[in-house]
């Protein structure tokens, strides 16, 4: 028995020195984590645009690829399988980080993504440059989506905008009190403690930073992805005094639509399209507003895979759901503004573009849009905040 | 009667195999071993080794520069020993819990029914594996929601459903691994020969004593094999929180989370040897306590 046992131990021990050794001596060229200026891969974009391979893998937002499955009404997907002879497979990401996730697999050819994954998958090599001019509706897309900090990079653009919104607070009518303000959700005396929602990613954080901004501004954050020690602790904080009264963190969007239906959430931040599909189940009513202190929100980017095995299918689908008829359709399923100017003339509710402010820039420009956070601070202040790294750990820090 | 010359070279094989009696055995456990060593045992070798990497926090490519960083965050930072805390007790309570409501129901079955409908009952006690186990989970969280089956059946008692937490989560996992409680102690219970029983009561012990006594002692290996299931499937499991556990996490859902979410391989592959460590060690403890042997 003494025997084996030490045979083992000296196994591992050996085991282990090999390890440390193997490891160690691959270190040399090993790039700098800081990233302060990560380099570019260098993709090329496609020259041209042939047939459709048959069949398209995307990873998109939940509501973004509607086939009739969830609603027999609401289909632009079939339309574009029988134009264009691609099969579609959609998988629905629950947050940007599992759609970086799935992207670095390489078995997806494109993805709908916010600006929190953008350049991450820009600057991993995952994602190839997108040729805006095999892209016809392109060019009545929205100036003010072009050529943006969160879809362009080396001068070149890498995908094609399909719309935005805010995060809005979302509230049962006739349950809560219709509040004004984001202080509904950060209220430790809430009377509505237990049932209140959050939703479940570390981008959570900038919510708080953003209230924090407006009520504390000694703390002088200009940019809530932008978050130095003293503020990002502030943020955290601020989290961790919300989680007594949070009943349930959510981030799969069904969920969400059950939670508010069953009255286990009555309260908190989420989407319009929960907001929708809840007030279409007709088992709850939910209202939603915009807070006094503005919103964080989504300007999301369909962006082709460096691997895509179906490029051409992603193209014609790019094109497909900016077209006017699409990108009205899903943004009023959605409730999110169109990057296409002309599907304003196309949405069932003529009145959808002014009240989502589509074509309005300089309200664009005041939404917080999800961006990922990085240590060369977003507001130009220097190396001094923290990644998203460093988010990724508060928030199971903050989550207990 | 002229011998088949034709399959020479199979007899040829067949007495060297015959005379050769170690590399029959090595043969005949090549493909299994196989399985273990490189599909089984290399498999969580390599992500040991990638443990000690770590990811470019921008881009979350893998570097691979031998680090201590990920235990050192996993040892230093109190909430993953909270977290991990928790999932222990979890997992303990669970089995507990099965094992409580495992023992009488097996011994029914075993000792007290007719074959036919201890039969029927063995049916009825697997049905429930047959079932998704993302459809029982779903199940319960409707049963557990607000104005839910719990609610109307518990608040005639001035009582409600415990909501979404903890308590939920235990009451499902409770639910899911029960099976896999129920039946060792039922096999080990079967084989319990009924004159054992006859002869405790004979010399004049009463139930009561006739269990602890007689029953338990025999039927501890069963318990502790079944315990084993409910104590190893509870620790790695990350779903039903998810569904019906509100805004609680165990254990696996930091791994899950590492690895879905932020992408961040390394530290999940780090975290993920903490139930490993855990299980080894529980096994370890099962192995003192002598219940293998007589399994």
């Amino acid at each position: 028995m003494k025997r084996t046992q030490l045979t083992q131990l000296s196994t591992m021990a050996v085991a282990l020195l090999l390890i440390a050794s193997c490891s160690s001596s691959s270190s040399s060229t090993a790039t700098n984590a800081a990233s302060d200026a990560p380099s570019l891969p260098n993709i090329a974009a496609a020259t041209s645009v042939g047939d459709g391979e048959g069949a398209l893998n995307i990873v998109v937002w939940a509501g973004y690829a509607e086939n009739g499955s969830t609603d027999k009404a609401v289909d632009w997907v079939t339309p574009f399988e029988k134009a264009s002879g691609c099969k579609v497979n959609v998988k629905v990401g629950n947050t940007s980080d599992e759609m970086v996730t799935l992207m670095k697999t390489g078995q997806y050819d494109g993805v709908s993504a916010s600006g929190d994954a953008t350049l991450r998958l820009i600057y991993s090599g995952d994602v190839a440059p997108v040729n805006t001019d095999l892209v016809p509706n392109y060019t009545t897309v929205s100036d003010f989506l072009k050529n943006q900090q969160w879809n362009s990079a080396g001068g070149k653009m890498y995908g094609i905008p399909h719309g935005w919104g805010a995060n809005v607070l979302a509230y049962t009518d006739g349950k809560v009190a219709a509040p004004t303000s984001w202080g509904a959700v950060f209220d430790t005396n809430s009377p509505y403690k237990g049932t209140v929602t959050a939703y479940d990613s570390p981008i959570y954080i900038a919510d708080a930073a953003l209230y924090l901004m407006k009520t504390k501004p000694e703390l002088k954050i200009t940019n809530p992805y932008a978050l130095d020690d003293a503020q990002f602790q502030a943020a955290v904080d601020l989290l961790k005094t919300q989680k007594p009264i949070i009943g349930e963190y959510w981030s799969d969007y069904t969920k969400a639509v059950q939670s508010f239906e069953s009255g286990n959430t009555v309260i908190g931040t989420s989407w319009q399209v929960i907001v929708n599909l809840v007030n279409g189940g007709k088992k709850a009513k939910v209202n939603s507003i915009v807070p006094s202190e503005g919103s964080t929100g989504w300007s999301d980017t369909w962006m082709i895979s460096s691997k895509a095995q179906h490029p051409n299918c992603m193209y014609k689908w790019m094109d497909h759901i900016i077209s006017p008829s699409a990108n009205a359709q899903v943004a009023e399923w959605f409730g999110e503004a169109p990057s296409q100017t002309a599907s304003c003339a196309m949405t069932a509710d003529k009145n959808f573009c002014t009240s989502y402010h589509a074509t309005d820039a300089a309200y664009a420009s005041q939404i917080h849009y999800w961006t990922t956070p990085t240590k060369s601070c977003l507001d130009g202040r220097g190396s001094i905040c923290k990644d998203y790294a460093a988010w990724t750990q508060a928030w199971t820090e903050i989550k207990g | 009667m002229r011998a088949n010359l034709a399959p020479q070279n199979e007899l040829r094989a067949s007495s060297w195999l015959h005379r050769h009696e170690k590399s029959r055995l090595a043969i005949l456990l090549s493909a299994p071993l196989f399985w273990l060593i490189v599909a089984y045992l290399g498999s969580l070798f390599s992500m040991f080794i990638s443990a000690f990497w770590s990811v470019d926090s921008f881009t979350g490519s893998l570097v691979k520069t031998f680090t201590w960083e990920n235990f050192q965050t996993l040892i230093t930072a109190d909430v993953y020993r909270r977290i991990a805390l928790r999932s222990i007790s979890v997992a303990l309570m669970v089995t507990i819990i099965d094992a409580l409501l495992a023992l009488p129901i097996a011994l029914f079955m075993a000792k007290v029914l007719s074959p036919r409908k201890r039969q029927l009952l063995v049916v009825l006690l697997l049905l429930p594996l047959w079932a998704s186990y993302l459809v029982k989970a779903y199940a319960w969280r409707t049963l557990f929601a607000n104005g839910g089956v719990l609610d109307w059946l518990l608040n005639p008692f001035g009582l409600g459903t415990p909501g979404y937490g903890l308590a939920a989560t235990t009451i499902v996992l409770c639910y899911l691994w029960l099976p896999y409680m129920i039946l060792p102690i039922y096999a080990g219970l079967e084989r319990l020969p009924n004159s054992l029983l006859e002869a405790s009561s004979d010399l004049g012990a009463g139930g009561g004593r006739t269990f602890r006594s007689i029953v338990l002692p025999l039927v501890y290996p069963s318990l502790i094999a079944g315990s084993i299931f409910t104590f190893s499937l509870s620790l790695g499991d990350y779903i039903t929180v998810k569904i019906v556990g509100g805004k609680t996490q165990l254990f696996a859902n930091v791994i899950y989370d590492n690895v879905g979410t932020a992408g961040n391989l390394p530290f999940a592959a780090a975290a993920a040897m903490v139930p490993v460590i855990t299980v080894l060690g529980y096994l370890f403890l099962v192995r003192r306590s002598g219940a293998l042997e007589n399994l």
